[in-house]
């Protein structure tokens, strides 16, 4: 094939297999993408306002478990006079009272006097008389009515923290101490636990964890990068901050205990939003995989189209060359019937005056030495005239228009003239006819034009194929069998192999090298016997010749005898 | 009483006179045109012309327009045509407006003697079927 006709088929291939690309593709993305960011921004929102209100949830929880032991330890303070809470069977009485009403989470009852001493003690440690006036949460709490301290070691080496309540009796300062067990308050954070990484826990203002957070976030500093904004529950802060360990976290925080506290919610962002990517990747997949599919299809299906246009236009170029030729034959065949009618009128007069010379020969040549010479010289002329005659009648026949009228054909006649204008190359291929033909069978309803083609082609074939082994026999037969018109072709030759059996019939199909046969001469065949509701078929085999047998139908017997009728007339 | 009258029409004129030649040896009498116009009044001129033979090939008027004035201004004159093998349909046509037969160019002398003979032959029925008639006409007028 060219060059450039592969680039131009190419060329067509990738445009469509762009085309039909975008066009399916396009909208899958842009719907896929919408779809995909409005799923996102929901999820998120709804893992964003989920994991808020568990904070908030919790940050009720948490404040009023204190708000509930400040109030006990108010109670406690309101309840008895230091005489009564400085008595150490009272307050061990006291301890065990509010243990047995409220649980362990009492864990020691004191009483302090102003100068920080604990003046006396209920509880598992020797605390009696220990000097508070050096702590931290002991000054910060001198000046306040209630206070719960931020969770400290202290003096016992445990965490713990405690509620604070001073109290003045008669100007007199004192302090209630109560001791709040810390794993039972941690025990209220701890238990916030959602995916793998998220856990939640308390800071005091300095950041000093209030509760045990999860073992990896202890040492983990986060700098926020931007904190999303939830229009209802104003106190609940949710932030994305990065961590040292350079994971991307959620941070939900809720002010506590009057925002001396913060309950911090913490969650690996991927974690938070597996579920969300998970999917994601499963639709990422899905549409992966689809346009892939889309893909594939759209080339495949270009390169099968691009392949039937090559087949057709292949097919139409041929076409083409065929009509061209059939253009020179029909131009040549106008001019050799041109010639042939020219010379018919010299070679009519050429005759005659032979003609006339013997006329007058017979009269007045009589006595002339030289007559039987002339005699014969006329007859020579006369003969070879009548020669000129044949031989301009058979190019006129072979010039005849191509005519599809119907008529009656006589199929013995039909075929001798097709053997007659064959006879040349017979001669030359050392073909010999050998003609069975039935003289008196009905004539068929045909084209004549059409069925000298069809004989045409079928003795030319007959002759080129004997011609390559040096000649052979070409049958000829007609007869009439069951009311349809028989005919058989057979020669000699070299037979056709079984693979191509069942091909010659088909277009372009051609054993000829390039160039030589146009592979359209048995199709037309065909083509022509089948429109007439003939049949054509071929018997072959290799080394056993080939035999073409035609069968042509009688028109009905009404529609025969009108014809007949019409052609009488 | 010569065998039969003729007019020969062809352009070629080596042809007619040779035809001619021949014909008139075998008792004929011959007249000649070389073109339909001159054949028609070739035939105005001699009444007796009972056989035209015509070629379908001519410059000017063709064959065809000549049979058909032949045919209308001399209905009993019989007409045989001469043509090329290409303008057989012409030939076809020919004899459906009446002519007596056809010949192929060339064509052989003796076929075409006898298609004379044929053609006189068929003229003198038909003129003695003519005249019976009239005879037939008056005998009726007269009854």
């Amino acid at each position: 094939m060219h060059p450039d006709q592969k680039a131009t088929y190419d060329k067509l291939s990738r445009n469509i297999a762009l085309t039909v690309i975008t066009v399916s593709i396009a909208p899958l993305i842009l719907v896929g993408g919408l779809i995909f960011d409005q799923m996102r921004s929901i999820y998120r929102e709804k893992v964003y306002s989920h994991l808020a209100e568990v904070v908030d949830k919790h940050k009720d929880t948490v404040d009023s478990f204190l708000q509930e032991k400040l109030n006990e330890v108010h109670y406690l303070g309101r309840a008895y006079s230091y005489e009564q809470l400085t008595d150490p069977v009272f307050l061990q009485e006291t301890l065990r009272g509010i243990q047995q009403q409220f649980g362990r989470i009492f864990v020691d009852i004191g009483v302090i006097d102003e100068n920080g001493r604990q003046i006396a003690y209920a509880g598992p440690y020797a605390l009696l008389g220990a000097d508070y006036s050096a702590a931290e949460w002991y000054r910060q709490s001198r000046n306040q009515e209630a206070v719960i301290s931020d969770v400290i070691l202290g003096l016992r080496q445990s965490p713990h923290f405690f509620i604070t309540i001073n109290n003045d009796t008669g100007g007199k300062k004192w302090t209630l101490r109560v001791t709040i067990d810390f794993l039972a308050f941690s025990h209220l954070v701890e238990n916030i636990r959602i995916g793998e990484t998220g856990s939640a826990y308390i800071l005091n203002n300095q950041g000093v964890f209030q509760t045990k957070p999860l073992e990896s976030y202890e040492h983990l500093t986060l700098s926020p990068v931007s904190s999303i904004p939830l229009p209802e529950l104003s106190d609940v802060s949710i932030g994305i901050a990065s961590g040292s360990d350079g994971e991307d976290y959620l941070e939900v925080a809720s002010p506590l205990n009057n925002g001396n506290w913060r309950l911090v919610y913490l969650q690996r962002v991927s974690d938070a939003f597996s579920a969300m990517t998970r999917a994601e990747t499963v639709t990422l997949l899905i549409f992966l995989v689809g346009g892939i599919a889309i893909v594939v299809t759209a080339i495949v299906i270009s390169r099968q189209l691009v392949v039937r246009f090559k087949i057709i236009d292949r097919e139409s170029e041929l076409m083409s060359k065929q009509m061209v030729e059939t253009g020179k034959l029909a131009a040549i065949g106008e001019l050799a019937a041109g010639i042939a009618h020219e010379i018919n009128n010299p070679v009519a007069i050429m005759i005659e005056e032979a003609g006339w010379v013997a006329d007058i020969m017979e009269d007045e040549g009589k006595g002339l030495a030289s007559s039987s010479e002339i005699d014969r010289a006329l007859q020579q002329v006369a003969t070879q005239g009548r020669r000129c005659k044949d031989i301009t009648h058979k190019l006129l026949s072979f010039a005849r228009q191509t005519d599809s009228r119907v008529t009656n054909v006589v199929l013995p006649a039909l075929i001798r003239e097709v053997v007659d204008i064959s006879m040349q190359p017979a001669r030359y291929g050392q073909v010999d006819f050998d003609l069975t033909l039935e003289e008196a069978m009905p004539p068929v309803r045909a084209s004549v034009t059409e069925l000298h083609q069809v004989f045409l082609n079928l003795v030319n074939n007959a002759i080129q194929a004997m011609e390559t082994e040096g000649g052979g026999t070409l049958s000829i037969s007609c007869r009439e069998n069951n009311g349809v018109a028989e005919v058989v072709v057979a020669d000699d030759g070299p037979g056709i192999p079984a693979a191509n059996l069942n091909r010659v019939f088909d277009p372009f199909f051609t054993t000829k090298p390039v160039g030589k046969g146009s592979g359209l001469g048995l199709s037309i065949c065909f083509g022509i016997i089948h429109q007439m509701g003939g049949e054509i078929d071929v018997e072959s085999g290799v080394g056993q010749g080939t035999r073409f047998n035609i069968r042509l139908p009688y028109p009905a017997p009404v529609e025969q005898a009108n014809a007949k009728e019409l052609h009488h007339d | 009483m010569t065998n039969a009258t003729i007019l020969i029409v062809d352009d070629e004129m080596g042809f007619v006179e040779t035809m001619a030649k021949r014909l008139q040896k075998r008792n004929m009498t011959v007249y000649k045109a070389y073109d339909g116009d001159a054949a028609l009044s070739q035939l105005e001129e001699h009444k007796d012309v009972q056989v035209v033979i015509l070629d379908m090939k001519m410059p000017g008027k063709d064959g065809l327009a000549v049979l058909q004035d032949i045919k209308e201004a001399h209905p009993l004159v019989e007409v045989i045509m001469l043509t090329g093998h290409a303008t057989v349909p012409t030939a076809v046509e020919g004899m459906q407006h009446g002519a007596f037969d056809y010949l192929m160019k060339p064509c052989s002398f003796d076929n075409l003697n006898e298609k004379i003979l044929e053609a006189v032959a068929l003229k003198n029925e038909h003129e003695t079927e003519a005249v019976e008639e009239r005879v037939g006409n008056i005998a009726g007028r007269m009854g």
